[in-house]
């Protein structure tokens, strides 16, 4: 194996081995502690210019699947391609054994030209991202790269779709705005008889017929989807059903009057605990977000819908009366625990219940 | 949900096959949850070597059987208002169970706290679980029973093949097999229906993977799993005698979620509150699943997940019992976050059975669904090579790793047999078919072990094959650092890598050289710590283990005075939880002394691996060289060896002479305690006596020495086949037999013959030295006569017919030794006396088998005291002698694992055997030896009892038992020559036939017909017709599970209690309150 090296921005260099593509590239470090769910981690938009560091140390066991359709949309992966920048563990396993394996994590990589870093003490970085907090970094091939920011691009526009996409004949027409969506969350939609209408970020979906407006996960920060915040904002005055995710919760809280502020590493795991509040129901939850709602700035007829048990930050918004609301964490799961998928089957009794009442 | 008072809790007994230390563990921990509460706790376990009846954790503590008569008296005079029946095992679930049906819980109004007992029937009974799974849609396997050839081939039509046929109700797979198509079906189901009315048609899940998931639900319906685990060994054979690891490996996120998912639903359905398992079998070409069962209670998978994790199912499971939501509840770990989580590990472990099979004469091989290990180790790394070579040195075989063995002779031609049905030495087997040229899908094709384990097996055996290539070129100074480096990651050990780089000789030697080669280079493990969320949080937690991937330690060296505590390794066949009492209590008196304790132990049923049981825990390997390493990093003060067993004895020598603070007794006086020749010149120095004895390589000097000393004499050859590791034999007849079964004689293989005094009382003491004097001691007495293991051997403590003078004599040889080996700590002697006549057999300067029991009954903690010394206090020598003035007795009794050993002949013999071991305190010493007799299994007979008496000498010793027997009007079935004797002397007896005899009544169709309730069997010699005519009554009577009793001291012991107390005049007094009768006295 040739030898690469990580750089972060602190000045720490670490040795380690090359796997997948033999490239250098640059993006912001930050770890996720899931343990399993590779092919779907790196394909989740919402990774879109991250280094992408993995506290499991045994990474690449079970392969990479072949591609399969459902519906014109992969049917494993959350997105086309791999949009992570980069990828670091500790121990790759070049042989691989599964049933629906197609390739090796490393050939997969090297398919889409992104570098892996084997032979990194994780842990030890881990811990440097905790306390420091995300930091910028390179891994660093043959060539030198430069440092680079991801934060301080749109990336929520380099990862939405170009036009508008219709899935699906369903009974409850949703618009999906599309900010990086993942494709598990289209996949729960079809399979709970939705004809779905998947628009680009800065669409102007008011001018569509709806029945249920949802606003999907993406990368970055969320200030920076000022277009749709504002559509948002007029999406908000009407009473059709609203349901956001991840950036969409964020967004949502943004369009509503609050402030959303940069986590110090973020949450990027299988096992976060949240809490619905007022009551003593916790559901351990996927992420996959290094910003949050500021709870504290929600105007008046807001409500914390969900709290992390962990560090009490903001899980989720609703409207105190309005059919509104939003989960921090990702109940289409893919990877990770699928404990709160029902949350989609809410969102469609209030739409169900929200056209009944017209 | 209101918290209740005063709570009652089931322990699990002895230790046994399938049943072990996991229990002291959860037990523990709930009770340690209870009190954090103010809740009054109840314990009722009769194993008294466990951490869990030490005096400082339950409230109250019977040493009773678990069994309802008792669980019941217990409720009727203490009026519990909860009882917790999920922490003791099997054991306590089918108590509970029992009482549950009889009334008995609503009767004295106890609750049971957390699953309702409805729920448990509902997992426990294979239809009902079924039907349960079934209303939610959870796939169990596919099972008809029919009683028709026509019929099974139906339902094989509806099931699909491969099938598997099961005759109902015969023992031991007696009848079943695969069958692939219609024609081996009919084949096979005819040989079926020949055993059985009604055989059983199911779904054939061999080679599928096993996968269970810890799963924890409070009485909100939160429900998280702890954790996943992926057995390496596919369906087919217990989880209990796979390798296990956690988490799953080879489980893609899908599959991972999925089962996950149906987890959580059939754990709501049925209603579990605490903790539980459940297990899977998931085909390896799809995402196809079946539901094997769920475990309504904590289980030695959950003892393993919590030591995996760091998160404590146990301590959770008895919170939530109490009403609590997992949302309340922290995580112990980071104390900051919550319990309502699941864990993330950075680390992957690797559980490795450990087998003893060797130990018994007769047993099967073969693994399967059958449970037959009686310890587990469990290793953590950073990869599956690192942790796996870890596991399999702590095993403590012998074995170093996965490569680099001493050779052992496999018959090629067997290799595939050995691949594809299993014994415990199948990983070997892999080994060696790589070295035969097998490539891993030709392993994979005969194991069906997923191929990515077999790829990682297959590097190891690469790097070995790369290493030895250096030997040739220079050895050590041609290893560079980065093999050097790739070699440490796989889990090489410095003898491993010795033997790869500079040949097989002299390992020990050459180890040393590896290492000092390995610190030049800078090749070091780093500490990481277990904090239950893979660094994303800050935790505080002193869960360690060693790696080799990774450039940074987790934590800073202990700056306080520390001082560390080695625990006692993988449990085995004369080595478990009491040495783990032994270890925590040791870690304790550490912690009161004012040090830092350092605990180092690898065992995961353990409670020494409590992470907060000790300030530092190392979850680490009991090696010279990872101790080292340790103390390398640490620089403690001191290194407790003596309350490890004998794991921390063997190393000794080699920590000493490398510079180790060990405290206590110098390592050379230990080898000289060990070493059989050093030990007996010392002994001839000092004038004590010892049976002659003498080391012989050569048939003709057996043959010599044997005219010399008489028979019988002890053999102990050095090379055997499986059972005959140690024999009494009384004639040349015997000897010749038995020198056959040891498989070779010579200068490589010596063979050690001792005389063997027969009827001669075996005496123990326990003590504890400071520089030479005894502080404090205890003598105990076994019931039977020499020749029986120590291990396996019924004991008074106090002794109860020992004379004083005999007393006297031992206090003068223990006082001589502890001077001639400078003790400090402590020790244990075993002695014979016959006629007055004083001889030592053996001599342990570390803490023996025996300490917990003598401690617990005597008041004296000889473990503290023992530590006190270690540590440099003065310790007050005590009134050890007071004991005899004790107002009662406490009778230690052996609990043997046969039945779960299929074909093992069930016999006391000088080798151990036994598993477990329970003590009971009784008024009188027939009182407390009834009650541990009960509690390892035996009951009272009702009518019959079976008795063919063996030689004489024995026949004579029950003469009066047997009239005790006829007197309680007793039927006695005797065999020929018991029915003789007993007419002879005026017993009635009725004569049944030896098995050979093919006679009726014949007393195999008794046992099989269960009119016998207790058989006594005496042993006479080792011809072969003796052999196979007591073996197969012995056997018949374990298989039927009738109490069988092969010693004659004991049978009488036993015949004498049942015949003058009944079991309504056993008291039922807590510990306390016997020791309240004590108080005036001690």
């Amino acid at each position: 194996m040739k030898q690469v090296k990580l750089v972060l921005e602190d000045g720490t260099e670490i040795q380690g081995q090359s796997f997948g593509a033999f490239t250098s590239a640059a993006g912001e470090v930050v770890f996720s502690t899931a343990m399993t769910g590779y092919p779907e981690n790196l394909t989740d938009p919402s990774f879109a210019g991250q280094i992408l560091v993995l506290t499991y140390p045994i990474v690449g066991n079970y392969g990479v699947p072949g591609e399969e359709l459902y519906e014109s949309i992969s049917k494993i992966f959350e997105s086309d391609k791999i949009h992570v920048a980069g990828l670091v563990v500790n121990y790759y396993s070049e042989e691989h054994s599964h049933w629906n394996a197609a390739k090796s994590l490393g050939d997969w990589l090297a398919e889409y030209n992104i570098p892996g870093i084997c032979g990194v003490d994780t842990r030890m970085l881990t811990k440097k991202l905790r306390e420091k907090g995300a930091m910028l970094g390179k891994i660093v091939a043959a060539e030198d790269v430069p440092l680079h920011d991801p934060n301080q691009d749109n990336l929520v526009a380099q990862v939405s779709p170009e036009g508008v996409q219709h899935y699906g004949t369903g009974k409850n027409k949703i618009v999906l705005v599309d900010c990086g969506t993942k494709t598990n969350i289209i996949r729960c939609f079809l399979e709970r008889d939705v004809e779905l209408i998947r628009v680009p970020w800065d669409y102007d979906f008011t001018q569509l017929d709806y029945d249920g407006l949802f606003l999907s996960n993406g990368p970055g920060d969320p200030k920076m989807c000022v277009p749709t915040i504002e559509h948002l904002q007029k999406a908000l005055q009407q009473d059709k059903p609203i349901f956001g995710i991840c950036l969409g919760s964020q967004l949502m809280g943004l369009a509503a009057g609050g402030d959303t502020f940069k986590l110090k590493y973020g949450h990027r795991s299988h096992n976060q605990p949240v809490k619905l509040t007022g009551t003593q129901r916790s559901y351990i939850t996927s992420q996959n977000h290094g910003f949050a709602v500021d709870t504290a700035t929600l105007p008046a007829d807001w409500d914390m819908l969900f709290e992390n048990l962990n560090d009490g930050t903001c899980e989720g918004i609703k409207h105190k009366t309005k059919p509104f609301f939003s989960t921090q964490f990702h109940p289409e799961a893919a990877g990770g625990p699928q404990d709160t998928e029902f949350l989609f089957d809410q969102f469609l009794d209030e739409v169900e219940k929200h056209k009944a009442g017209k | 949900m209101e918290k209740p008072q005063k709570v009652l809790i089931l322990g699990s007994g002895a230790l046994k096959i399938g049943e072990a230390g996991e229990f002291d563990y959860s037990g523990s921990q709930a009770l340690k949850a209870l009190k954090e509460e103010g809740i009054r706790t109840i314990l009722i376990n009769p194993n008294i070597a466990t951490v869990q009846t030490s005096d400082d954790i339950a409230d109250d503590v019977y040493f009773l059987p678990v069994t309802p008569y008792f669980v019941e008296e217990v409720i009727k005079k203490e009026q519990p208002d909860g009882i917790l029946v999920a922490f003791g095992g099997q054991t306590a679930l089918n108590c509970a169970v029992a009482l549950y049906r009889a009334g008995v819980f609503e009767k004295y109004n106890v609750r049971v706290l957390g699953t309702p007992v409805q729920s448990i029937i509902d997992t426990e009974d294979r239809d009902i679980f079924k039907e349960k799974l079934d209303q939610i849609g959870v796939l169990t396997a596919r099972s008809e029973a029919v009683t028709t050839m026509e019929d099974a081939l139906a339902a094989a039509e509806r099931i699909g093949f491969p099938i598997i046929v099961r005759a109902a109700f015969a023992l031991g797979g007696l009848g079943s097999g695969f069958a692939n198509n219609m024609e081996e079906l009919r084949t096979l189901a005819q040989k079926s229906f020949s055993t059985s009315d009604q055989i059983l048609v199911e779904e054939s899940l061999k080679g599928w993977k096993e996968v269970e998931y810890e799963v924890v639900r409070d009485q909100f319906d939160n429900c998280i799993t702890v954790c996943n685990m992926e057995n390496f060994d596919p369906i087919g054979i217990h989880t209990g005698e796979s390798i296990v690891v956690a988490p799953s490996q080879t489980l893609s996120n899908r599959e991972y979620h999925k089962l996950r998912s149906i987890g959580i639903k059939t754990i709501r359905h049925l209603g579990i509150v605490g903790e539980c398992n459940i297990q899977y079998a998931l085909d390896p070409h799809s995402e196809e699943y079946r539901v094997i069962e769920v475990n309504a209670r904590l289980s030695r998978s959950s003892a393993l997940a919590s030591k995996a994790t760091g998160y404590p199912l146990a301590f959770v499971a008895a919170k939530l019992s109490l009403g609590y939501s997992l949302a309340e509840l922290k995580n112990s770990v980071t104390q900051t976050t919550s319990a309502f989580f699941e864990p993330s590990l950075d680390y992957l472990v690797v559980k490795l059975p450990r087998w003893d099979l060797s130990k018994f004469s007769g047993v099967q091989r073969q693994i399967g669904s059958a449970m037959k290990s009686v310890g587990e180790v469990m290793a953590i790394g950073k990869t599956f090579e690192e942790a796996v070579q870890k596991g399999l040195r702590m095993l403590d075989t012998g074995r170093r790793g996965f490569v680099a063995n001493k050779p052992e002779p496999i018959d090629l031609a067997d290799l595939d047999r050995l691949l594809s049905e299993p014994n415990e030495e199948r990983i070997f087997a892999i080994n060696e078919a790589f070295q035969a040229g097998y490539d891993v899908e030709r392993v994979y094709e005969l194991t069906r072990i997923d191929r990515w384990f077999l790829q990682r097996l297959y590097g190891i055996y690469q790097l070995s094959l790369e290493l030895g290539e250096k030997r040739q070129q220079g050895g050590l100074d041609a290893l560079d650092t980065d093999l050097l480096r790739q070699a440490k990651k796989s889990g090489f050990s410095d003898q491993q890598l010795a033997v790869q780089l500079l040949g097989p000789a002299e390992v020990k030697a050459n180890e040393m050289l590896v290492r000092a080669r390995r610190k030049a280079l800078g090749v070091l493990p780093v500490v990481k710590q277990i904090d239950t969320l893979a660094a994303e949080f800050p935790a505080q937690t002193n869960y360690l283990y060693l790696t080799y991937h990774g450039t940074e330690n987790d934590l800073a060296p202990e700056t306080d005075k520390s001082v560390v505590v080695l625990g006692s390794g993988v449990y085995r066949i004369g080595s478990s939880v009491e040495f783990d009492w032994c270890g925590v209590n040791a870690a304790q008196t550490v912690n009161e002394e004012g040090y830092k304790s350092i605990i180092i132990n690898y065992n995961p049923e353990t409670v020494s691996t409590d992470y907060d049981v000790s300030d530092r825990l190392y979850f680490e390997e009991l090696s010279y060289e990872r101790v080292m390493d340790i103390l390398d990093f640490e620089a403690p003060q001191g290194v407790i060896l003596s309350t490890g067993g004998q794991i921390p004895n063997n190393i000794a020598t080699r920590l000493e002479a490398a510079g180790a603070p060990i405290l206590g007794t110098a390592a050379a006086r230990i080898d000289e305690a060990e070493n059989r020749h050093k030990f007996s010149s010392i002994m001839d120095e000092l004038g004590i006596a010892q049976p002659r004895w003498s080391e012989l390589t050569t048939m003709e000097a057996i043959y010599d020495f044997v005219k010399q000393v008489g028979f019988p004499v002890l053999i102990r050859p050095s090379y055997v086949l499986s059972g005959a590791a140690m024999n009494v034999v009384s004639n040349p007849q015997e000897l010749e037999e038995y020198l056959k079964l040891a498989a070779e004689v010579s200068a490589e293989y010596p063979v050690v013959v001792s005389e063997f005094i027969q009827e001669a009382k075996e005496i123990e003491l326990d003590a504890v030295a400071d520089k030479g004097e005894i502080v404090s001691y205890a003598i105990s007495e076994h019931v039977e006569f020499a020749g029986v293991h120590s291990g396996d051997a019924t004991m008074y403590y106090p002794p109860q017919r020992v004379y004083v003078g005999t007393v006297r004599k031992l206090k003068v040889i223990a006082e001589k030794i502890a001077k001639r080996f400078e003790i400090s700590g402590p020790f244990n002697i075993q002695f014979l006396e016959k006629n007055g006549a004083i001889r030592v057999i053996e001599c342990n300067l570390r803490a023996s088998r025996s300490f917990p029991f003598v401690s617990k009954v005597s008041g004296h903690n000889l473990i503290k005291k023992a530590t006190k010394v270690l540590l440099g206090q003065h310790v007050e020598r005590d009134a050890s002698e007071l004991v005899y003035d004790l107002p009662f007795v406490g009778v230690k009794a052996s609990q043997f694992s046969f039945t779960r050993l299929q074909g093992a002949d069930p016999v006391l013999r000088v080798d151990m055997t036994s598993t477990g071991e329970v003590g009971c305190l009784g008024d009188t010493a027939e009182e407390a030896l009834l009650k541990s007799l009960l509690s390892v299994g035996y009951r009272i007979p009702e009518k019959t009892v079976l008795m063919s008496s063996g030689p004489l000498l024995s026949k004579v010793a029950l003469l009066s038992a047997a009239k005790l027997l006829v007197q309680k009007n007793y039927t006695i079935y005797a065999t020929h020559g018991t029915h003789l004797f007993l007419t002879e002397n005026g017993v009635a007896s009725t004569l049944v036939y030896w098995p050979d005899e093919l006679q009726e009544p014949n007393a195999l169709t008794y046992l099989r017909e269960r009119k016998i309730d207790l058989v006594i069997n005496i042993p006479k010699n080792l011809t072969k017709g003796e052999l196979d005519n007591d073996y197969k009554i012995r056997r018949t009577a374990v298989d039927f599970n009738i109490p069988l009793i092969t010693n004659a001291r004991l049978a009488k012991a036993f015949i004498k209690a049942f015949t003058t107390l009944k079991l309504q005049d056993l008291s039922i007094k807590s510990w306390k309150e016997f020791k309240a009768q004590t108080e005036p006295v001690l």
